[in-house]
């Protein structure tokens, strides 16, 4: 016990020596939670379209007006004629083109039938998707309208007609800062708690204390000890950090428990930092442990289903996202956070990171050599 | 490394990430179990944007259910259902999302919202129905609404980023740290002859690493090269120098390999991730980070690009991009010969 005391106290002295690893660990937080839940926005909006009115009649003016009222249409130009509202998709100035066709509201009185066409730029599938999606909602209910009108209805119904009510739980406002800012949140934890403890051990071994402690009596798992305590208060005390920002800025209030939060960072940043030890351990240079966890940081960034959803992964990837610690902490917060979800939800998470903890630090101390 | 990282991006971006929502888990409270829900039930199953459960779930127990995250939606069709749809003519189906994820909840929502749509078309065919409105779509450039389209000339703008400025930089800086530098500055090669020297196996290398991306994309993720392959390589090779004099003028502010590592880390790569337009949709973000992306040499090659590649355009719709990109270039090149020259003295 005492000797970890010492190395504790070591530690923090080293750690709080550093200036630039004190300003990192304070403003690195602070912007990325400011900037990086700004630039993620998958929300879809300010669709641009290009309309070719060939009818120009009244109602073919209440439609186009209904389309660029509805809040998710942007208009880029009335264009005479299809070609020009075509270059303008070669432009990326336009998104979708709306075409009505001449004769709209005299043919749709006679035949009883009418079409539009749409051309949507589908390069971004998803925005295509979405963006038809809306329009042809605002399709449909301009046609019932004109029924409506039309037609003196014989009764309430006159078609068959199955409605389809939705409602939005947890988020109403489907604000996507609060779906991006825990997940943030994590990464943050994850980046910091793992890239430092990484580059800790290396460096000791680069400058050459690490001899003065191996021929000390000094145990193995005090040393990785000594190593893991610190950096996992420093975690703590980020999280923390991000914590408030989010409350401060962003306005999110934990629904579920903070208590249940810390519980889980507790446990995560065992297995993170351990994570960090392993790297360390394995590493000779500075820059050799840089590019690992550069390499695995990626990895954790891209597949820990903070940007993507993973149930759209194919197999194997998920498989990838089992194994690594991030995606489970990434989901836990959000459920907590967003859902208010309970201990008995989140227990099978806390078990499998405290089991990839376990695992981590057990290879760490096994990895680490006293001799060379 | 060098050549294993584009190789693992593009598996990853092409293959694992996709914005699409599919196999979502759902649960199908179906009060009615008559022919009408039933019909229902089979067209959603057919997709492959569900996975559905049956089970007949109280509003409490749904509300657990989001909370233990086990389904991302649930559909309720009341008691009932056929009956008011043929007698009433008007039936109601209820869909709850968690929206914690505001993305896939609506997207949900819209998915089973088309799908009744459909149904109810089909269930409509026989009557005459007057004033029809119809559409007519075309999805252009990716009929099947694919991710990979969005992601490959991302995934080309990431690559070279990587190897031409991080891997230039550090080598430049390494030389520095070792002192071989001053070595070959008082040799009689000129300093700038030393530059290309060394910035030349970098464009040779990215050369070879874009190829193996347009070959991977092209017949591992059936994306076809629409545009002209020479006019596509000729505006890589201009971003490739570009990325090069950026390594250069990292190099040039930098002492050590570490300060030229997140130099090109943070001031690069995360700009880039996050501002070129092909993770994040620029129009969604705030003014200031809209403009802030123009500086971002990526963003315009993105966009040449997606023209050449997927859109199969000529020099005559992207001269703009191709003359911004070589403005940059220009201007990375002089600022850091300047600070070269300087360093000299």
């Amino acid at each position: 016990m005492r000797v970890l005391k010492f190395l504790l106290q070591k530690e923090f002295r080293q750690i709080f020596r550093d200036k630039n690893m004190i300003r990192m660990m304070f403003m690195v937080p602070i912007i990325q939670l400011l900037i990086l839940p700004q630039a993620a926005n998958y929300t879809i909006r300010n669709i641009n379209v290009a309309i070719v009115d060939l009818d120009r009649s009244d109602y073919s003016n209440k439609f186009t007006n209904k389309v660029l009222s509805s809040g998710y249409f942007k208009l880029t130009a009335f264009t005479p004629s299809y070609q020009e509202a075509y270059a303008l998709i070669e432009k990326d100035k336009a998104d979708i083109v709306l075409e009505i066709p001449q004769g709209f509201e005299r043919n749709l009185t006679r035949e009883n039938k009418q079409k539009f066409s749409l051309d949507i730029n589908a390069i971004n599938g998803v925005k295509a998707a979405v963006g038809y999606g809306y329009l042809s909602n605002i399709i449909q209910d301009f046609n019932n309208q004109i029924r409506l009108e039309w037609i003196q209805p014989t009764s309430l119904n006159p078609i068959p007609n199955i409605e389809v009510t939705s409602s939005n739980w947890y988020n109403p406002n489907l604000s996507y800062y609060l779906f991006m800012v825990p997940g943030v949140l994590v990464l943050l934890v994850t980046l910091i708690g793992g890239n430092m403890t990484a580059l800790n051990i290396v460096k000791e071994k680069e400058i050459g204390t690490i001899e003065q402690i191996n021929v000390t009596p000094i145990k193995k798992y005090h040393f990785i000890l000594g190593k893991l305590i610190p950096f996992w208060c420093l975690g703590v005390i980020i999280f923390t950090i991000g914590l408030l920002i989010a409350r401060i800025v962003y306005g999110i209030i934990p629904l579920g428990s903070v208590a249940l939060l810390y519980l889980f960072l507790s446990v995560y940043l065992i297995a993170i930092v351990g994570f960090g030890l392993l790297i360390s351990t394995y590493s000779e240079t500075q820059q050799q442990a840089q590019s690992l966890t550069f390499f695995f940081i990626q990895i954790f960034n891209l597949m820990g289903g903070l940007f993507t959803p993973i149930d759209s992964m194919p197999v194997w990837a998920k498989v990838i996202t089992k194994v690594i610690p991030i995606s489970y902490f990434i989901d836990v917060m959000r459920m907590i956070v967003i859902k208010g979800s309970q201990f008995h939800d989140v227990l099978h998470h806390i078990l499998i990171v405290f089991a990839m903890g376990v695992i981590l630090n057990t290879w760490a101390i096994l990895n680490y050599r006293k001799t060379t | 490394m060098l050549f294993g990282v584009p190789v693992v991006q593009i598996v990853l971006f092409g293959f694992a990430l996709t914005n699409e929502i599919k196999n979502s888990n759902i649960v199908i409270v179906d009060n009615a179990k008559d022919m009408a829900s039933q019909q229902i039930i089979n067209k959603l199953a057919s997709t492959d944007y569900f996975i559905i459960h049956k089970e007949l779930l109280s509003s409490n127990q749904i509300d657990a259910s989001f909370k233990s995250g086990d389904i991302k939606l649930a559909i309720v069709f009341p008691l009932n259902f056929n009956e008011d749809l043929t007698h009433t003519n008007h039936a109601q189906i209820q869909v709850i999302a968690d929206a914690s994820d505001p993305n896939t909840g609506t997207t949900l929502t819209n998915y089973v919202t088309g799908i009744v749509a459909d149904y109810n078309a089909q269930f409509n065919k026989d009557i005459e129905i007057p004033y029809q409105i119809n559409q007519e779509v075309r999805m252009l450039y990716n009929p099947d609404l694919k991710g990979a389209p969005n992601f490959v000339p991302g995934v080309i703008a990431m690559v070279m980023l990587l190897v031409c400025v991080m891997m230039t930089s550090i080598s430049i800086v390494r030389e520095k740290e070792l002192g071989t530098m001053e070595v070959l500055l008082v040799s009689p090669f000129k300093p700038i002859l030393v530059i290309f020297a060394k910035a030349i196996p970098y464009l040779a290398l990215s050369i070879i690493n874009l190829t193996i991306i347009l070959i991977l994309s092209v017949f591992a993720l059936d994306l076809p090269i629409k545009g002209s392959i020479v006019l596509l390589y000729a505006v890589s090779i201009l971003f490739i120098i570009t990325c090069l004099s950026l390594g250069l003028l990292v190099s040039t502010g930098a002492s050590t390999q570490q300060g030229a590592m997140t130099l090109s880390l943070v001031g690069m790569m995360l700009p880039t991730l996050m501002l070129s337009g092909y993770m994040f949709p620029i129009e969604n973000m705030p003014m200031p980070l809209q403009i802030l992306s123009n500086i971002v040499p990526a963003k315009w090659f993105y966009i040449t690009i997606k023209d050449i590649m997927l859109k199969g355009l000529g020099v005559r719709f992207i001269w703009k991009e191709i003359l911004i990109l070589f403005g940059m270039t220009v201007f990375f090149l002089f600022l850091s010969l300047k600070n070269f020259k300087k360093r000299l003295e």
